[in-house]
């Protein structure tokens, strides 16, 4: 093909909806052919938008048409638009010049005959029932493997051509495993297939679907394209663009999927679970897929106009998703080219228009990580957790009057104190040993005071003591500054600081029980009664804080009281005591001394606390309240215990903090709906008058309303959308599917099913595939499997030169196509080769690293700490996506924002990918990840088993063996890099992974850094063959 | 890598991309424009498109002042203001309207700075803009600005993309999709900002939307890498670098030549042009080989970030090619809370751009390249005639949609011209008014475009900067 073919001719014969030259008798499609030029040229003044209508003539409807003699049936020269479309005079010409659009001769040819064959309408086709379509007869020699092939077959052969030879197993393997999974697959179980394909490719095949669906990681994989759909986001949007939880919705996905939920139950209860008879939790929070829209937290903002905008989103969104339709356009006007008007695009906003939120967080429902993912826990473990979260909601709900208890046991201590004073006389307690279990320094002063040194971050110390002399009532442990201690002490931290997380007393290896402890100061927080918590999380501090008594230093002696259930009788045997620092790193006890008495001291109440509570409660101050509220909760051990005893119990199950997602709810008093003039949500079209809601006429109706309801609402449009006999669902649910597979929908605009959108390429197939999706129970699995295993889909991708010239777009799907992998499934890709991926399903977002200044044009910085366990490794779905500022790869790779709802990613190649993948850090790290495994997977130093080890990095990159001269590129390149390297120490070192097995040096283990570097740099890694 | 196999490799990258352009070049021309939204699949997405009429100029310089510069202050002198300070506002003024903040009573508020006519514009500029006096002669004086949106992340939004909610692309994306770029080591598209912090809205407002994402802005930052990821990992020289896209070269190569398909050369390129770029970035961010008379003109200093530095870098940008430069200086929200005062907070933002914003038109006008370089200059919206009380004190305006000032200089813009008017209490433009959509239309129209013609097929939709608005105000065009 020559670059000086006219490029009319070129558009012509490429785009699918175009006039094929054929003779003249030949009977003309309406659909495919006609309505095309219509609405491209015509319906803007002459369809259904009665506002901008010209000359009263509708071509959208054939009796407007005829009646006019615009257009008379069989009669060419009597058509007024055959004269108008030709007419050389600027003022008769149609459309009018302004307009832009001149009618081309091939579509006036295709006008004229037509007209001559009678003018017939057909109802457009996205539109009209999905036809019953039994798969065509083939002749050619071509074996198709199902149904769908040979519809594919029958339109192949029809242009004399015939679907490409099989991928070899190696390349179908990986695609396969990329496109179920969006992970590589395993050396180990691409060679177990090839041995299988060799035998019997169909059972291969079948097998490793099988297989690939099962897998949990399908949920991720199509779990993302959903989320995608639903504008799933963990961040508010807008300017301020505050974190939110929507994790758990992201989870039900996941797991929807993975259960191969029916479409249609997955349709409900996303639109409508809230609404469903007693729903449960997980259909709450499927209703969340509406409640992904943005929320502006900025000052001044008026709620109620982003209250609309979040409506009309929700309109749009579903619009999109499962019509295919781009309602949006209605929102301000009739649509010019669909037949829907502003009316019905608003009575689809009354369905939306009742929820509680108004751009803020509004409902939410409580869940625990796990709750979701893991499998149904034991009864009895679960009503064990329901008892305690009972008990913890129990005591919160009580919590003021059990304050007001508190308080007058606190100040009828006061007055007993002072009645009747108790001296207490301490003896200080001689230690026979010490020891610090991670081996700081530690030793025994001549004061019998012990002194510590900096040494492991989270210290325990051991302390045995003599038997006891004299019977001992209390416990007091004494911090005490040293001049070798940070700020002079008492604590190791740099500022002098501690946190003590446990204290506990041993005699004769027996646990010895604690009334209470009392510090002489703590730091806001951080009290001494929660060295005795048994919570490892919780402990003393000393710094000075808000409320810190006047003339309170941290870097001074303190002392904690630990008062004995049972005073513990003299003689008997030694005892012990062991201090925990579990919570911050090196914040260890500096110096300490313990002593004991024979008698328990009265609780000293801090004089602050007695000022506040001696103040009258309606005289308190914000502050006041505040501060009691505070020691309260210090002291309110029984709601502590009771929170232990469900974090445990919570625990057992397996499952993580409860969080609180959004859920949709509608108000108890729906809001009126009105027609916004021109999309303004401030101008209401009273003429028309209250809406209520109700679905555009040109598709089937609601379902019948059930018996006692008064309204229609939310559930009603979710059964509507997935009726059985649904023109749209089906049709564009398949053709998503499809163009995951293929790169592009048997629909090429798969998110515009109208008039303007552009006809299948293989209609009859269309239909076929969505009959067969909804007879069979809406089941993805089952539509994706008839996918992946038709012959079609296992073809080899290269173009063929005599496809290149008859089809150079592929649109008769004679190959199937390189596809580059979507931003998230670079990085698993990456993640799977290096070996370093954790595989863990759900759970709240995670921080891999990400460059440095991403926040550098940002209003709102994100704490961005880079994860340092296993969730460093964690597929993309999961990184935390702030929609002002999200993850870079992500966005570089085309990743949307999801302001919007994104029905299909486009697909760039850019300098700035390049610069990402070359160069991050998180993908270096994955880079040395895979050189590692290479050393470790591949044994020896010489020049074989250095070409070993590039075909096993071929392996777990492109799951393949490289060819003669790729290894040589390979290996020329890698020994050239060892070579620079073995001349360079810092920069091996720099590049060099950690550690790697003793047999190799150096400057070898950063060769093979580079050599995985330049591999996961590829074309080929990235993309799908 | 020995010389032979770097020799072979170049040798064998020229013979194959020989082919493989060609054939992208046949690809691109099938592929109808905007149709491709499902992947811009053409090689070089750079490459210039031809435009609906000759070009006026094909650079922009956009100097966006976030948070809402006072007009009341800098531009429009209101004795009527002054008059009536104190007072409230007639009630036909306020009825109906709605504002950010401000609550029912809020009263007149003069402006305490004094101004002054300059120059054949008759332009009144305040004592806080000295050295705007310099370019007042070199500019058109848009005074009867109007947009829609009264919070800054909608504003902004609506300014950048012409709508108030995220998802559309950026002017300056729409730009670059229409003109390309000349850039072949630098993005056609770059964002410079300075300022106490970011602008609100952030990316949203250089997205290229649902456009190729070739065309989104390139933030460069002032301090460290200008462009994420510039920096080789640690250990990775320059050869080493070089040796690296050689090899990953020759894989694609070899994979191309089983494939044949197209893509894989223009990864090739990427690889090429960001290994270029990891030079060519950090040379344009060294203003040290700039005089010293030119660093004194714009008042900049090498090293460091400041919107001085950003002016000249712009310059730096426009000489190298690069189509579109966007300036974000923050803190012009002045409400009268503390560090938002009319007074010593609006003092040191304004003495911030002064300067350098002139300096900028001057520089290029010396050399030669405001001819074919628009500069624009503005923020999101005007402020109110009304004070605003906060923590007890008048001392700054609410946000105002309904009139301000902009100006622009170069590229097809009359010099010396005010164009527009408001009234008493520039409250309202009452003639010539320039709505955001109208500025637009007239920026595309400079650029070679017709507004109503640079569309995008999305969703079902031609959709366009200007959606279904926008005339060109040709009074202010030479």
């Amino acid at each position: 093909m020559a670059r000086s073919l006219p490029v009319s001719f070129l558009i012509l014969t490429l785009i699918g909806s175009v006039p094929r030259l054929v003779s003249a008798e030949e009977k003309v499609d309406f659909n495919r052919e006609i309505r095309p030029i219509l609405s491209d040229k015509c319906f803007q003044c002459h369809g259904p938008d009665d506002q901008t209508l010209k000359g009263d003539l509708r071509l959208d409807q054939r009796e407007s048409a005829l009646s006019g003699g615009a257009i008379v049936a069989g009669d060419v020269v009597a058509s007024e638009l055959i004269a108008r479309i030709t007419a050389s005079d600027p003022d008769e010409v149609m459309p009018p010049p302004k307009v832009k659009k001149p009618v081309t001769q091939e579509e006036a040819e295709l006008l004229r005959r037509w007209i001559e064959q009678g003018a017939e309408y057909a109802g457009h086709w996205a539109f009209e029932p999905v036809q019953s379509m039994a798969p065509p007869e083939t002749s050619g020699t071509a074996k198709p493997g199902n149904e769908i092939d040979r519809f594919v077959l029958a339109a192949l052969e029809e242009k004399g051509l015939a679907l490409s030879p099989e991928a070899d197993p190696e390349t179908l393997a990986r695609r396969l495993s990329l496109d179920l999974t969006g992970l590589l697959p395993p050396p180990g179980r691409v060679a177990s297939f090839r041995e299988q394909f060799a035998k019997n490719s169909d059972a291969a095949v079948d097998g490793l679907v099988d297989e690939l669906l099962a897998s949990p990681h399908y949920g991720e994989r199509w779990g993302r394209h959903w989320l995608d759909q639903a504008r799933y986001a963990d961040s508010n949007g807008y300017t301020i663009d505050g974190e939110r939880v929507m994790w758990p919705y992201r989870d039900w996905v996941i797991r929807a999927i993975n259960e191969d939920m029916p479409f249609d139950r997955f349709t409900i209860e996303q639109i409508a679970g809230d609404l469903l008879p007693h729903p449960d939790k997980s259909q709450l929070i499927a209703s969340g897929f509406h409640r992904n829209t943005l929320i502006n937290q900025e000052g001044g903002t008026d709620d109620e106009q982003f209250r609309n905008e979040e409506v009309v989103d929700r309109v749009n969104t579903t619009g999109a998703v499962w019509l295919g339709l781009t309602l949006g356009c209605a929102q301000c006007h009739t649509h010019k080219f669909d037949p829907i008007s502003q009316k019905e695009y608003f009575e689809l906003f009354a369905f939306f228009n009742h929820g509680e939120d108004v751009n803020n967080t509004g409902p939410t429902v409580e869940v625990s990580e796990g709750e979701l993912l893991l499998p149904p826990p034991d009864p009895g473990q679960l009503s064990r957790w329901e008892a305690t979260k009972k008990a913890v909601s129990e005591l919160e709900r009580n919590k003021a009057a059990r304050q007001d208890k508190w308080e007058e046991g606190v100040l009828a201590r006061a007055r007993a104190e002072e009645e009747t004073p108790v001296s207490v006389e301490w003896t200080r307690l001689r230690p026979l040993s010490v020891r610090a279990e991670a081996g700081s320094p530690l030793r025994t002063l001549d004061d019998q005071t012990i002194l510590a040194g900096r040494g492991a971050p989270s210290e325990t110390y051991r302390v045995s003591l003599p038997a006891p002399k004299d019977s001992i009532a209390a416990i007091r442990l004494q911090l005490l500054t040293h001049e070798s201690l940070p700020k002079n002490g008492p604590g190791l931290a740099s500022n002098g600081n501690i946190v003590l997380t446990r204290v506990e007393f041993y005699q004769g290896g027996k646990r010895i029980a604690v009334a209470r402890a009392e510090h002489d100061h703590a730091q806001p927080g951080f009290s001494a009664a929660f060295t005795i918590d048994e919570n490892p999380d919780t402990g003393w501090a000393i710094n000075i804080g808000k409320g810190t008594r006047p003339g309170v230093r941290m870097n001074a002696d303190h002392e904690a009281r630990y008062v004995l259930a049972k005073p513990i009788q003299a003689g008997g045997a030694p005892l012990e005591v062991v201090l925990r620092h579990e919570k911050n790193s090196h914040y260890n006890v500096g110096r300490f001394a313990l002593e004991s008495s024979p008698r328990a001291p009265r609780p000293v109440l801090e004089e602050e606390l007695l000022t506040k509570l001696a103040i009258p409660k309606k005289d308190r101050s914000n502050d006041d309240k505040k501060f009691l509220a505070g020691r309260f909760a210090e002291e309110d051990a029984e709601l502590r215990q009771a929170k232990a005893s469900e974090q445990s119990a919570r625990k057992a199950l397996g499952y993580g903090a409860p969080v609180k997602t959004m859920v949709m709810r509608d108000r108890k008093e729906p809001r009126d709906t009105y027609v916004h003039v021109r999309g303004d949500f401030l101008r209401h079209d009273e003429e028309i008058g209250k809406l209520s809601p109700g679905v555009p006429a040109v598709l089937p109706g609601l379902l019948p309303m059930k018996e006692g309801k008064e309204a229609r609402d939310r559930l009603d449009l979710a059964h509507w959308l997935v009726r059985g006999d649904h023109p749209l669902t089906p049709r564009v649910t398949v053709n998503r599917a499809w163009m995951r597979f293929f790169g592009r929908g048997i629909v090429e605009t798969e998110n515009d099913f109208g008039t303007q959108g552009s006809y299948p390429t293989h209609p009859a197939l269309l239909d076929w595939l969505a009959r067969s999706f909804v007879d069979d129970g809406w089941s993805m699995k089952k539509l994706h499997k008839r996918i992946v295993t038709s012959a079609t889909y296992r073809q080899r991708s290269v173009s063929r030169p005599e496809l290149a010239e008859s089809d150079p777009l592929n649109l008769l799907l004679g190959r199937q196509s390189r596809i580059r992998v979507e931003a998230g499934i670079v990085r698993d890709a990456a993640l799977s080769a290096s070996g370093l991926l954790h595989p863990k399903i759900g759970g709240p977002g995670v921080m891999p690293p990400q460059p440095d200044g991403v926040y550098a044009f940002t209003q709102r910085k994100v704490n961005w700490v880079a994860a340092t366990d296993e969730n460093r490794f964690r597929r993309a779905l999961y990184i935390k996506f702030f929609r002002s500022a999200p993850y870079p790869l992500l966005t570089t790779f085309d990743s949307p924002d999801f302001q919007s709802v994104c029905t299909s990613r486009v697909r760039s190649n850019t300098p700035l990918q390049s610069l990402m993948l070359a160069n991050d850090e998180a993908m270096f790290e994955l880079a040395r990840g895979l050189g590692v495994r290479l050393m470790h997977e591949v044994k020896g130093t010489d020049s074989t088993a250095n070409r070993d080890r590039i075909r096993r990095a071929f392996q777990l990159c492109y799951s393949r063996e490289p060819g003669d001269s790729e290894l040589e590129m390979v290996a020329g390149f890698q020994e050239a890099q060892q070579r620079s390297f073995a001349e360079d120490e810092t920069g091996s070192k720099a590049v060099a992974p950690n550690s790697y097995p003793g047999e190799f040096d150096l400057a070898a283990a950063a060769s093979w850094t580079a050599v995985a570097r330049a591999l996961m740099n590829t074309d080929e890694f990235i993309t799908r063959e | 890598m020995n010389d032979f196999l770097r020799d072979s490799t170049r040798r064998h990258f020229f013979e194959k991309c020989g082919v493989g352009l060609g054939s992208i070049a046949l690809t691109d021309m099938m592929v109808r424009e905007g149709q491709a939204a499902a992947g811009a699949r053409a090689s070089d997405p750079m490459a210039p498109r031809r435009s609906h009429h000759p070009a006026r100029a094909k650079n922009v310089i956009y100097l966006f002042m976030a948070g809402g510069p006072s007009h009341l202050e800098l531009f429009e002198d209101k004795p009527r203001l002054r008059e009536f300070h104190g007072q409230l506002p007639p009630e036909s003024l306020v009825e109906g309207k709605r504002f950010a903040f401000l609550k029912d009573g809020a009263k007149l508020l003069g402006s305490e700075r004094k101004f002054e006519t300059y120059g054949e514009a008759r332009m009144q500029l305040s004592e806080l803009f000295p050295h705007h006096r310099k370019i007042v002669d070199e500019v058109t004086w848009l005074r009867g600005m109007k947009t829609e949106v009264f919070n800054h992340g909608p504003a902004k939004l609506f300014m950048n993309t012409g709508f108030q909610v995220p998802g559309r692309p950026s002017i300056g994306s729409w730009v670059t999709y229409g003109i390309g770029s000349e850039s072949r080591d630098l993005p056609g598209f770059v964002v410079l900002q300075s300022g106490p912090r970011g602008p609100r809205a952030g990316n949203a407002l250089w997205s290229a939307g649902f456009l190729p994402s070739s065309y989104q802005g390139v933030p460069f930052r002032g301090t460290g890498d200008p462009i994420l990821n510039l920096t080789n990992p640690e250990g990775i020289s320059t050869e080493r670098q070089r040796e690296f896209v050689d090899v990953v070269g020759s894989l694609n190569r070899e994979r191309l030549s089983v494939t044949r398909d197209p893509e894989i050369s223009t990864r090739i390129n990427a690889y090429e042009m960001a290994y270029r770029m990891q030079t060519s970035a950090p040379e344009l961010m060294d203003l040290s080989s700039e005089s010293q008379a030119t660093l004194d003109l714009y008042g900049a200093e090498p090293g460091g970030n400041s919107y001085a530095n950003n002016c000249l870098l712009a310059r730096r940008l426009v000489e190298r090619g690069v189509r579109f430069v966007q300036l974000y200086h923050t803190d012009w929200d002045h409400h009268g809370g503390p560090g938002q005062t009319l007074g010593k907070d609006l003092e040191k933002v304004a003495k911030e751009v002064d300067q350098a914003s002139a300096a900028l038109v001057l520089d290029l006008k010396q050399r030669g390249l405001l001819d074919d370089t628009i500069v624009i200059w503005g923020g999101e919206f005007g402020r109110t005639p009304m004070g605003e009380t906060r923590e007890g004190k008048i001392g700054g305006r609410d946000h105002h949609i309904d009139a301000f000032t902009m100006w622009a200089a170069g590229g097809g813009f009359r010099s010396g011209v005010t164009h527009g008017k408001t009234d008493d209490f520039g409250y309202e433009v009452v003639d010539e008014r320039v709505h955001v959509h109208d500025l637009h239309a007239t920026l595309l129209h400079l650029l070679g475009f017709d507004h109503e013609k640079l569309t995008f097929r999305f969703q079902g939709r031609d959709f366009r900067l200007t959606d279904v608005h926008g005339h060109v105000v040709q009074d202010v065009l030479t």
